[in-house]
């Protein structure tokens, strides 16, 4: 044990200890201020500027190849107020063509340090942004005559065609929340706000680069630090390719033309979505420059609200569009046998009639039920399910497993495609209803209308679509995806493995048989293309409590070795043969043609000249004044 | 006077001068210095100005004088009577603020009362001062027994973890520096030992973690020979024999020098063979442990496997616990990143306004850097910029010797006391003043992470400046009646 002596060395220790702490700190400080060479030069007061540089956002390209998305730059001019003596005010307005009163504004808006918190008479500071080729030319030219007037170049994105608005998105200043969220974005940065532009914003970026700049105390640039030692250069956002075709979306946008709904069509064997038709939609050139606040606040304020993406984001009751799923389920689940017929005399015996049914032959056996449509085979098909206490404990538990086989078909949840925020639909459990009916005994025929796709059943056109592709494949399914390939890395694993049902082979078989035949001799003649195509497919006419019904489609082609899946939905639009059939049958031609053959050129003239508008309530709207108009820069 | 207790002695002690002059002249020199690195040359206001933070600090610095006033004039004995009950409040005090306090510049420390806004975390200092010296004053303690080492370290830990919790981790680590009273106290120095050779272990483990030399990282591999050659010291010096310790790294030069031959022939993992060479101090310690049936021995066993566990965890604290700015702070420091927009940036713009001072400085409001708010936190943490760019080689070296003379007058101050309880408080205020010292210019200067706790008396702040003067006064207090019987 130490004695008290020996500890009350320590003091000394301690002592010590700090005192050559200190002496290396001064050696420090004496490296710093009077042997650093650097430190000195910099002691005529000179400081650092980093300036970002920003790297091209990644162009975007169609399945083809056709360049969609660029880049074109565009200008600001900064304003150091320091520097601005001897000041032709009058000049400098004239040259960018604005008014005194403009100039006081935007003068006034600089220096409120509200709205820029970093103002100061020293540094650059942003006066007008977004100057096109031309008006930049102007001012480059006598720029010399403007002393505390620089120019910073940046660049915005430029659109080809005037559609896919709703895929591809926009790109706007980033907000708040965003740069609290992600320390990557300052103030000013450019950034992703929907559509692919925010799905695959971090692709799409690139990486910022920095140049170190000295500076005087009054702001004034005195060249590289370390001759550019520390800059780092900016690395290229990567370039995108979609599974889009875009002349299929274009002409998709064209039939679509006064109408509310959409059109997804998916490449079965890989879940690339060949176009994704949400109207209606907008011209992405719309959201650009300096147009773009009038412009959204246009497009916000308009009843049918073109910025919703409706095949991800509608969702709608899927009809009987939803049968092909039901048949499946209880086929797979041994509910009823490819024999199994069903009594219908125009509606659901058991229920007095309800849901009502359509003249066909009767008892009929799933094949023909699927090519008829017939409701009350699936209303037998959920009451044997649900009934059925040999095979299941209870009715919920019997109703779970139904709505596990939902849930592994794509519905219910996200299928995760790669866009920003796509809706779920809606499948219930049995603990849904069980708050519902405030009892655990309910019972099939409290939920009959779910059995044809109505009710509580809520899908996007996606995953009606997804479906179609399921079935297409006779069990499985691909993440439906917009983006084929992304230049310089592999596109994400989600995309390329299978989605498995659980449905035996022989059943799908059956029910491409039933979608078969109802495009031969049953409800969707509409879309029958033999002998150049062999089409699979089912309608849907989904009630609307609000108006109209929807009009519903779902299919493929050819029978064998599917090329193509579709979902049609025309909001309003009646019965699935009204409408829906003839966009898919024009979608199919366009797509296995390339051009609509003369004998159905009336039908298109017909079907762009609809107009299908359902009736929207529009109290508090504000007035419209006249449509959208595109910005100065996007002559 | 609060406490009227029996007045049996005669006060002849007088308030120390010297610290006194020293405070004064510190929180005078603080204040004029604020006033340089907040003036504003868009916004000019005065000295006095309370819409400025000069102004702001002088009504700190007349408060905290009151303060230091009262703080005198209260009987000694009630210090060390309610030590506990302060100690209690304070601990409710930190928890009351983690639940309440709304998040400022990321961290959860400040309690809002009104138009106050208090950092419970900067009074606990003093607070855990004297609970530690209530404590060390009982009857009979001994440091080393083992309940009172738990109740020891649990006094300083628990205000630490609550502090953490509040992100104040300077703070945190403030409250640690109070493990050198213990060092005074008789703690043995092969704790203090352990600590250098943690942080040591740790700086390679990251500095060195990107190259592999076979299975184990280059950092890891000079540590792990850094292990050995301690255990081998140890051995010495515990032993007091020469034999065993050349034993040991003759043992290591054997195993080195056998994998080097064999590597003519074969491909060899050097990272392995040190591993080997480790393990086998490992063994030969074990075999001196039941040759000689020495307890050191295998206290020297638990220093190597303790170290060597140490080492393989340095790399997943730092990459999976510390958070990504922690992370840059460090690797700036050690020089591994030149990450000029986050902690480089600041530690960069920091050394440019010391540097650009040179010998005499450009002058009161004449520096430039922090004018133009190139520097963070100019007028807190980051004070002694404005004193080296304004005032040079000359004004910041005459602060630090200052200070370094106010801190061994407090070693002083505590060495001179009669009671245990005014030597270990004493100590500890000595030990708070030291960490801030040291951390703070070392990390203005670059030498340290960047870790945010301010200058005593010189950074702007109320709270802070006023529990430097409660720990302060109440040690210049306790100094006062040392002489009482």
């Amino acid at each position: 044990m130490n004695s008290r002596n020996s500890l009350a060395k320590r003091k000394k220790v301690i002592a010590a200890a700090t005192v050559i702490i200190v002496l290396i700190y001064l050696v420090q400080l004496f490296h710093l201020q009077i042997l650093s060479p650097q430190y000195r030069e910099y002691a005529d007061s000179n400081a650092f500027l980093r300036r970002s540089l920003y790297p091209a956002r990644g162009a975007i390209y169609d399945r083809r190849g056709t360049l969609l998305v660029y880049n074109q730059p565009t200008y600001d001019v900064m304003m150091v107020v320091r520097e601005m003596d001897q000041f032709d005010t009058l000049d400098f307005c004239h040259t960018l063509n604005i008014d005194r009163e403009r100039f006081r504004q935007l003068d006034a808006d600089m220096r409120d340090r509200h709205k820029n918190p970093g103002y100061s008479s020293y540094t650059p500071q942003l006066f007008l942004s977004q100057l096109n080729v031309r008006e930049y030319g102007l001012l480059q030219e006598k720029l010399y005559k403007f002393p505390g007037i620089y120019i910073q170049s940046r660049t915005e994105r430029q659109y080809n065609y005037p559609g896919m608005g709703l895929i591809l998105g926009y790109v706007a200043e980033v907000d708040k929340n965003k740069m609290a969220a992600d320390p990557y974005y300052v103030r000013g940065d450019y950034v992703g706000k929907s559509g692919i532009e925010l799905s695959h914003e971090e692709d799409l970026r690139g990486e910022k680069g920095v140049e170190i700049l000295l500076r005087d105390a009054h702001g004034r640039l005195q060249g590289r630090y370390e001759e550019g030692r520390h800059d780092k250069a900016p690395v290229s956002g990567k370039d995108l390719t979609l599974s889009i075709d875009m002349v299929l979306q274009a002409y998709g946008e064209q039939l679509m033309r006064n109408k509310v709904g959409s059109i997804v069509m998916i490449e079965p064997k890989t879940g690339e979505i060949l176009c994704m038709v949400s109207a209606p939609t907008y011209d992405p050139a719309l959201l650009t420059g300096r147009a773009f606040g009038a412009n959204y606040r246009l497009l916000e304020s308009n009843p049918y609200k073109p910025l919703i993406n409706r095949a991800i984001a509608g969702t709608y009751p899927p009809g009987s569009t939803f049968k092909p799923a039901q048949g499946l389920i209880f086929l797979q689940e041994g509910i009823i046998t490819p024999d199994s017929r069903y009594p219908c005399f125009g509606g659901y015996p058991p229920l007095g009639g309800h849901p009502a049914c359509h003249a066909h032959a009767s008892p009929l056996a799933i094949q023909y039920a699927l090519t008829t449509s017939c409701n009350s085979f699936f209303c037998y098909g959920l009451n044997g399910m649900l009934s059925n206490r040999s095979k299941y404990p209870s009715t919920g538990a019997a109703f779970d497993v139904w709505k596990d086989h939902m849930v592994k078909m794509g519905f219910g949840y996200p299928l995760g495609v790669d866009l920003p925020s796509e809706k779920r639909g809606f499948i219930p459990n049995s603990k849904f209803y069980s708050n519902v009916f405030k009892t655990d005994r309910w019972n099939a025929h409290n939920i009959i209308s779910i059995a044809i796709g109505q009710g509580e059943i809520l899908a996007t056109p996606l995953q009606i679509a997804n479906l179609a592709a399921l079935i297409a494949n006779r069990g499985y399914y691909f993440t439906p995806h917009v983006v084929k390939e992304i230049k310089g890395s592999a596109l994400e694993k989600t995309f390329t493995i299978r989605h498995e049902s659980g449905i035996n082979r022989e059943y799908l078989e059956l029910t491409v048989n039933g979608m078969a035949d109802a495009v031969t001799f049953g409800t969707c003649r509409g879309i029958n293309l033999a002998p150049f195509l062999d089409v699979c497919g089912k309608t849907g006419t989904a009630e609307n409590p609000h108006g109209d019904d929807h009009s519903l489609f779902m299919g493929f082609a050819p029978k064998d070795d599917p090329q193509v899946a579709i979902a049609v939905v025309v909001e309003g639009g009646r019965f699935g043969a009204t409408n829906a059939v003839p966009i898919a049958r024009l979608m199919m031609q366009q797509f296995f043609r390339g051009e609509i053959p003369e004998n159905d050129q009336w039908l298109e003239t017909s079907v762009i000249n609809r107009e299908i508008l359902p009736y929207v309530y529009t109290r508090n709207l504000p007035v419209r004044k006249n449509e959208p108009n595109k910005g100065e820069q996007t002559q | 006077m609060i406490y009227q207790g029996s007045k049996e002695w005669v006060e002849t002690g007088k308030i120390d001068r010297v610290t006194t002059g020293f405070y004064l002249l510190f929180v005078v020199l603080g204040w004029l210095n604020i006033y340089a690195a907040s003036f504003d040359l868009e916004h000019v206001t005065g000295l006095f100005d309370l819409s400025g933070r000069a102004g702001m600090q002088l009504i700190w610095i007349g408060s905290s004088l009151l303060l230091a006033f009262a703080l005198i004039k209260i009987d000694v004995r009630f210090y060390e009577t309610y030590a506990f009950l302060f100690y209690m409040a304070g601990i409710a005090l930190l928890v009351i603020t983690l639940l309440v306090a709304k998040e400022i510049n990321g961290s959860r420390s400040w309690l809002i009362i009104g138009p106050v806004r208090l950092q419970p975390a900067e009074f606990m200092k003093f607070v855990i001062a004297l609970a530690l010296a209530k404590v060390f004053n009982s009857y009979g303690f001994r440091l080393m027994d083992r309940t009172n080492l738990v109740l020891v370290s649990s006094i300083i830990l628990l205000p630490v973890f609550l502090v953490i919790a509040q992100s104040e981790t300077g703070t945190a680590l403030v409250y640690l520096s109070l493990i050198l009273v213990l060092y005074r106290e008789g703690l043995p120095g092969g704790f203090l030992f352990m600590g250098i050779a943690a942080i040591i272990y740790f700086v390679l483990g990251i500095k060195f973690s990107d190259r592999q030399i076979g299975i184990i990282s280059e950092g890891e591999f000079m540590a792990v020979l850094l292990i050995i050659l301690f255990t081998a010291f140890l051995i010495r010096s515990y032993l007091k024999k020469k034999e065993p310790f050349v034993i040991t790294l003759l043992l290591a030069a054997a195993i080195f020098m056998a994998a080097y031959i064999v590597s003519l022939w074969v491909e060899i993992d050097w990272g392995a063979i040190a591993l080997v060479a480790l393990s086998a101090t490992a063994l030969y310690l074990l075999f001196l442990f039941f040759r000689f049936r020495r307890k050191s021995f295998l206290y020297i066993l638990l220093f190597l496997v303790t170290s060597f566990l140490f080492l393989e965890s340095v790399e997943y604290v730092f990459y999976d616990v510390l958070q990504p700015h922690q992370q840059m702070r460090i690797k700036v420091t050690l020089g591994m990143e030149q990450d000029l927009s986050g902690a480089g940036y600041h530690v960069g713009q920091s050394k440019i306004a010391i540097g650009s001072g040179g010998v005499t400085g450009k002058g009161f409001l004449n520096g430039t850097q922090t004018k133009l708010k190139y520097v963070p936190e100019q007028d807190t943490d980051f004070i002694f910029c404005t004193i080296g760019e304004e005032h040079g080689f000359v004004g910041s070296a005459t602060i630090l010797i200052l200070f370094v003379v106010f801190i061994l007058r407090l070693l002083h101050l505590a060495e001179r006391q009669t009671t245990l309880f005014g030597r270990v408080y004493g100590y500890a205020v000595t030990s708070i003043f030291l960490f801030h010292l040291v951390i703070n210019i070392g990390m203005v200067i670059g030498i340290m992470p960047v870790i945010g706790i301010p200058l005593p008396f010189f950074s702007y702040g109320g709270s802070s400046l006023w529990g430097f003067t409660i720990l302060l006064f109440i040690l210049l207090r306790i100094d006062k009646s040392r002489n009482r019987i």
